[in-house]
């Protein structure tokens, strides 16, 4: 295969894709920001971004059918790539202002408060990944820019020894939260890789060099 | 190995260009928003701020503009704040290209407007700007200003701010009308009630004129800094206040 590898990067009102396609971009990928199915299903890799509350996400991304995609593309084993609400909607479900909602189910776990003295966590902060990540490869000693106040803060698939191990990264506000995942064909961060810097772009460089 | 205190430029623009003025009157230029966000980021910026100062109809379009082409060339988190007045605005400026918004005098008018902001966006979206000034007429000697600092309000600074934290604000952006533009350095006691209060990150604006100046606020609990016209005037760079603030142990990107 020559030429750039596709991201279709998923467009369904949430937040601030334009920065996501821009750096997607700059990383070294061909980007179409849609909602469209043909386009999604053939793209070598779909990014699911996500501003806002996990409530709002989800009605939004069953609007335009994202869940179906997702599962869709997973099933085939074709990469896809959640950020910040765009990663917690992956779990189970999200408890956010009194509110809880089902999420999408591809992990188990529940998306709470991060309980710190300071909420929410914003800035650049460490994250402690395992040496066999592709994500943080050349990036384990590098800040990300983190913008939220609910995480995952437990890491509760069963490991059966079947399938490839999940690499799970965490980091500490307050208390550990998982700040990145890559489990398969899916991969997610907590932070906003397009928003942090050379570290960042480096990252979905990484991704991108890894589907196909 | 924890959260960097982030310092950010703040660029206040008008018709396109960046201006600045000494308590917001006599504005001048200083140059390029875009080009200027750049630099900034390449100097080590934690993000950077935009401040919509005229916020008139014609020239939120824009404003639209310069975030918009700045998020195509600076990949760190962007603010914008001024006229910011409903959902709609604040979903044309993400879409543009911002992280975060500043609301000011229209939570002020109507602070359920908070409350909306939180619910669709999160409360990580919702930076509150206020506009402080000591005054004898509030319990806690400060009160919340408006129209760049011209006219008080009614309101307690610290009751104003624990009410818009309680409705959904992410970030308190708290800038001394008194200090603004002296350079004789940060209200350290404004910062250290509203860190004291607050739940919710405190970023120190108004009033630095060297490096240690930011080293103070931080010291008095700042979680970030933010200055305008030291770095426009290139009195300093952002690196060199981060430099500052490792001498005094301050963890920094």
């Amino acid at each position: 295969m020559t030429g750039r590898p596709s991201v279709a990067v998923l467009e369904y009102g949430s937040g601030n894709v334009h920065s996501a396609v821009k750096a997607l971009e700059r990383a070294g990928a061909e980007v179409t920001l849609t909602s469209d199915r043909a386009t999604i299903m053939a793209a070598d890799g779909l990014l699911v971004p996500g501003v806002g509350a996990f409530d709002a996400v989800m009605t939004q991304l069953r609007a335009v059918r994202g869940d179906e995609l997702i599962d869709r593309r997973l099933a085939g084993g074709r990469p896809v790539l959640g950020i910040c609400v765009g990663m917690q909607v992956m779990f189970g479900n999200g408890i956010e202002r009194g509110v809880e909602t089902e999420g999408l189910g591809e992990w188990p776990g529940t998306v709470e408060l991060l309980e710190a003295d300071v909420v929410p966590h914003m800035g650049w902060n460490t994250i402690d990944s395992p040496v066999d990540s592709v994500l943080f490869d050349g990036l384990h000693d590098e800040r990300f820019y983190f913008v939220h106040s609910y995480a995952a803060r437990e890491w509760e698939m069963d490991d059966d020894g079947r399938r490839a191990h999940p690499i799970v990264t965490w980091a500490t506000h307050g208390e550990p939260f998982i700040a990145a995942v890559e489990n398969g064909p899916l991969s997610a961060t907590q932070f906003h890789p397009e928003k942090s810097g050379e570290a960042g772009i480096r990252l979905l460089s990484n991704w991108i060099g890894s589907l196909r | 190995m924890s959260l960097a205190v982030r310092v950010i430029p703040c660029l206040d623009v008008a018709g396109g260009r960046v201006v600045k003025g000494v308590n917001f009157e006599n504005l001048r230029d200083a140059g390029d928003p875009v080009e200027l966000a750049a630099l900034y980021g390449e100097q080590g910026a934690d993000e950077i701020t935009f401040l919509d100062v005229t916020a008139t109809v014609d020239e939120r379009a824009t404003m639209y503009d310069v975030v918009s082409k700045t998020a195509e060339q600076v990949f760190i988190p962007l603010t914008v704040g001024g006229g910011v007045r409903s959902n709609d605005d604040v979903a044309r400026l993400l879409a543009s290209g911002a992280d975060k918004v500043g609301v000011n005098s229209a939570a002020i008018a109507r602070p359920g407007l908070i409350d909306e902001i939180a619910d669709r966006f999160g409360a990580q979206v919702l930076v509150l700007s206020l506009d402080v000034k000591r005054s004898e007429r509030t319990p806690s000697g400060f009160v919340v200003t408006t129209h760049g600092g011209r006219r008080e309000t009614d309101l307690d600074a610290l009751a104003w701010a624990r009410e818009a934290i309680e409705r959904g604000t992410g970030e308190l952006l708290v800038n001394s009308i008194d200090a603004d533009g002296t350079k004789d350095g940060f209200d350290l006691e404004l910062v250290r009630a509203m860190r004291e209060l607050s739940s919710v990150p405190v970023i120190a604006s108004g009033g630095a004129g060297t490096a240690r100046h930011f080293a103070e606020a931080v010291a008095a609990g700042a979680d970030a800094v933010l200055a305008a016209s030291v770095f426009h005037l290139k009195e300093m760079t952002v690196a060199e206040v981060k430099d500052e603030l490792r001498k005094d142990g301050v963890t920094v990107r």
